[in-house]
């Protein structure tokens, strides 16, 4: 379906039902609610955390976009800001947080740690972005970004929200939405999907 | 190209400090590497020196430990750096070790503010000190394998020994760092690991063990235990991504354990690859709320080992920075403690209206908002643009100190504030001292302990400032000597404008990559937080050997746990807030 399709209901108002009368499709009523009501989960990691505090104080005002009220449990948010480095210490815990929140669930990379490791990316204990444990649907640029860009990106957010069809969406399908299985901390950050290719890594190896 | 060490000279005792070699002939012994000061004291005898040198000459505050790993020696090395609280000087003694299975005596019992520190060693380094009441790792998880800070050990992504890599440059290959990976990832195990028959064993097992105070049976034979309570990573309170547990009988704490490394983001194994000039845009990132005082306090360090002193002007501008980013962390660290008390995002609100208008003047003379990467060896990267100098100007003598009576009028006073934090999480002077706790929370409990003062640095002993100090150590004690801090640093403010000179900004040629000359450097400076320093070992090398932070915030919360016994959960986030720790500094 396209976003012309989706977004025109294709009926004409007729003369004298206009201005009492708006038709519009469910997809648009349902995702202009969500939208702008997007609840962030309030939780900082790092520097970029700082910024995201800003942006929701009095200069910038996140609540313009419906996105001010944040959320201290995962359980009554919708949007998971990963707003700097994930460590692989904390990984663990960061999907932890992701497979409680109901869905629709949405995750921003904020900032260059949160999407590819960033300026610590060479680090021992750093993992080279959430996108390798978590689905992300924005990432922003910046070290950090800047308010301006924080809002931005969740401009796109909105953007894509805007663009899901309520005959589509997963979370309305009949088979549940698997939980993403959770990091082990061994020897080394131990991701449980890679298992067989750590116990064979000397075939791959050689 | 190496320059001279220009304390390239036989070793004397520094003026001001005490001959330890005479008051202890045969264990102590001069440090007499090139370009190295202090004293190496024997590993047996280490607890009886440290005593003397509390108890008889004074040291009371032991800042820094730290360890060095000299593989080339095949040694280990403990140093320690102790001050005194009344000023002056400090003192650095050291203790060597064998690599293989480095032992040295816990200053635990001398120094309680050792604690974190030498946990920290242990994990890092793998130093073992023996007698220490709960060495655990801190940073890293039980089970990690190896010591990452062992020069020898070499992480996932293991490129080269420093930069710039030489696949990199002058070529200029890029490539990922994955793709190099066998796992596509910046992991890596040890050889013989199968992790299908790996039993994982629990990283949290030793932590509530060391919780557990007693286990006591009542007289009908039911057995009675604390209960434990975790707060954190993720909780609205923690300012970050830390973490403590609690264990609990009825309401009252009678332990408190804080875990952090959840933003380890390994700033010192990184560091000891870069090279000195490429450090500067990291120590933005340790203290984010205070990236100019970062930077001048390694730029200080820097300097001292190079031996060269920055011009006039570059002298003002820096002081004006690092007094603008102590009133930003302030209004910071105020708004979130009112925060955490439950005047919700009001006061933080007014507040950060102050800060942002700060950040604009970083903005527009540094570039960035909050990574300035301003400061440069020898001065600063540039002159402060003509408009940004305006508002500094309309910010320190006109609106700062009409907004920061407004901030008293409408804080000071509030019933919350007084009643949660009046009296609430006392720390004594004699214990401030003991943990080792600098800055507010040093000064809050009634030490006039401030290095811009008692051991200065830069140009801060031409401005005319007092040092508020606290009374009772409470919360709110702490409050209000930040309040007065702010309009002490406005003082300074107004004064640097006035005397500040026309001239350049910068010594000499802006270099990019140079060689110290060999040596250890250990520089300071009063940070919004406390006392934050960096130890620099060089061996000659454009990087350095080794890197490391004294972070205020990481040792400031030796005393959390203390504080906290016998208080209820909730005071705990008020008692932290007024701590007021940054997680980037905490973890590093």
């Amino acid at each position: 379906m396209s976003e012309n399709e989706l977004n025109s209901p294709g009926y004409d108002i007729p003369p004298e039902l206009q201005g009492q009368v708006a038709i519009t499709t469910l997809d648009r009523l349902y995702n202009w609610g969500r939208r702008s009501s997007v609840w962030p989960l309030m939780f900082g990691l790092a520097c970029c955390a700082i910024e995201m505090i800003v942006s929701q104080a009095s200069r910038y005002d996140l609540s313009r976009f419906g996105m001010e009220v944040m959320r201290p449990s995962p359980r009554q948010s919708d949007l998971l800001l990963i707003s700097g480095t994930v460590t692989k210490k904390m990984v663990p815990l960061l999907v932890r947080l992701y497979n409680q929140m109901p869905e629709p669930k949405y995750v921003v990379a904020m900032g260059a740690c949160a999407s590819g490791g960033g300026p610590f990316k060479e680090g021992y204990n750093v993992v080279s972005g959430i996108d390798r444990y978590l689905p992300v649907d924005v990432y922003i640029p910046g070290c950090p970004p800047t308010p301006q860009a924080l809002i931005n990106g969740l401009i796109r957010l909105q953007e894509k929200i805007d663009k899901q069809s309520i005959k589509q969406v997963p979370w309305y399908r009949k088979e549940p939405i698997e939980a993403i299985p959770i990091p082990i901390l061994g020897p080394d950050l131990i991701d449980p999907r890679k298992i067989p290719q750590i116990k064979n890594r000397k075939a791959q190896e050689g | 190209m190496t320059t001279a060490a220009p304390h390239d000279v036989p070793h004397t005792v520094q003026a001001g400090t005490p001959d330890l070699a005479a008051r202890f002939p045969g264990l102590v012994a001069p440090d007499e590497r090139s370009g190295y000061s202090g004293w190496i004291v024997t590993a047996d005898h280490l607890v009886q020196v440290a005593t003397a040198l509390r108890d008889e000459f004074g040291y009371d505050l032991l800042s820094s430990v730290t360890g060095v790993d000299y593989l080339p020696e095949g040694k280990m090395e403990v140093v320690y750096h102790a001050f005194k609280t009344t000023g002056g000087p400090g003192i650095c003694f050291k203790v060597q070790t064998g690599r293989d299975d480095p032992q040295v005596p816990s200053l635990v019992s001398v120094y309680p503010g050792a604690e974190l520190q030498e946990r920290e060693a242990w994990d890092l380094l793998g130093i073992k000190f023996t007698g220490h009441p709960d060495l655990r790792r801190i940073l890293m998880w039980e089970g990690f394998n190896g010591h990452p800070l062992r020069k020898d050990w070499q992480e996932p992504y293991y490129e080269d020994e420093a930069k710039p890599f030489k696949s990199r440059s002058p070529e200029g290959h890029v490539y990922r760092f994955e793709d190099r990976n066998p796992f596509g990832d910046n992991v890596r195990y040890p050889e013989d690991f199968d992790p299908e028959k790996w039993t994982p064993e629990n990283p949290e097992d030793l932590l509530y063990k060391s919780l557990k105070t007693y286990q006591a049976e009542s007289p009908d034979g039911i057995e009675t235990d604390h209960i434990v309570v975790n707060m954190g990573p993720q909780h609205p309170s923690t300012h970050g991504v830390f973490r403590f547990v609690v264990a609990l009988d009825g309401e009252k704490i009678v332990n408190l354990k804080p875990v952090m490394g959840y933003l380890h983001r390994n700033h010192e194994k990184i560091g000891e690859r870069n090279t000195y000039l490429m450090n500067m845009p990291y120590t933005d990132r340790l203290d984010y709320l205070s990236p100019m005082s970062n930077n001048f306090a390694y730029a200080l360090t820097v300097e001292k080992l190079m031996g060269i002193t920055p011009p006039e002007r570059a002298e003002y501008i820096r002081v004006i920075m690092a007094e603008l980013t102590r009133i930003a962390n302030h209004c910071m660290c105020i708004g979130s403690l009112l925060n955490d008390l439950g005047a919700f995002f009001t006061p933080m609100i007014y507040l950060l209206e102050e800060r942002d208008l700060i950040l604009d003047v970083f903005e527009a003379t540094a570039g960035s908002r909050m990574m300035v990467n301003y400061f440069r060896f020898g001065g600063v990267a540039r002159d402060i643009p003509e408009d940004a100098l305006e508002k500094i100007k309309g910010l320190a003598f006109e609106r700062l100190p009409r907004i920061l009576d407004e901030m008293d009028r409408l804080m000071s006073e509030n019933e919350i504030l007084r009643a949660r934090g009046i009296g609430q999480g006392v720390l004594t002077a004699e214990d401030a001292i003991r943990y080792s706790a600098t800055g507010p929370l040093l000064r809050g409990s009634g030490v006039p302990y401030d290095i811009r003062r008692a051991d200065p640095y830069s140009i801060y002993d031409r401005f005319e400032f007092d040092i508020p100090v606290g009374k009772n150590g409470d919360i709110y004690d702490r409050y209000i000597i930040r309040l007065e801090e702010m309009r002490q640093s406005v003082r300074i403010i107004q004064q640097a404008l006035k005397q500040m000179p026309e001239g350049p900004v910068m010594v000499g040629k802006p270099q990019y990559q140079f060689r110290p000359p060999v040596g250890e450097s250990y520089g300071r400076v009063e940070g919004p937080k406390g006392e934050l320093g960096f130890y620099i070992v060089s061996n000659g090398k454009p990087t350095p050997w080794r890197y490391h932070v004294r972070a205020p915030s990481f040792i400031n919360l030796t005393a959390f746990g203390p504080m906290c016994v016998g208080q209820k959960v909730a005071d705990t986030v008020a008692i932290l807030g007024s701590i007021d720790i940054v997680l980037g500094e905490v973890d590093r």
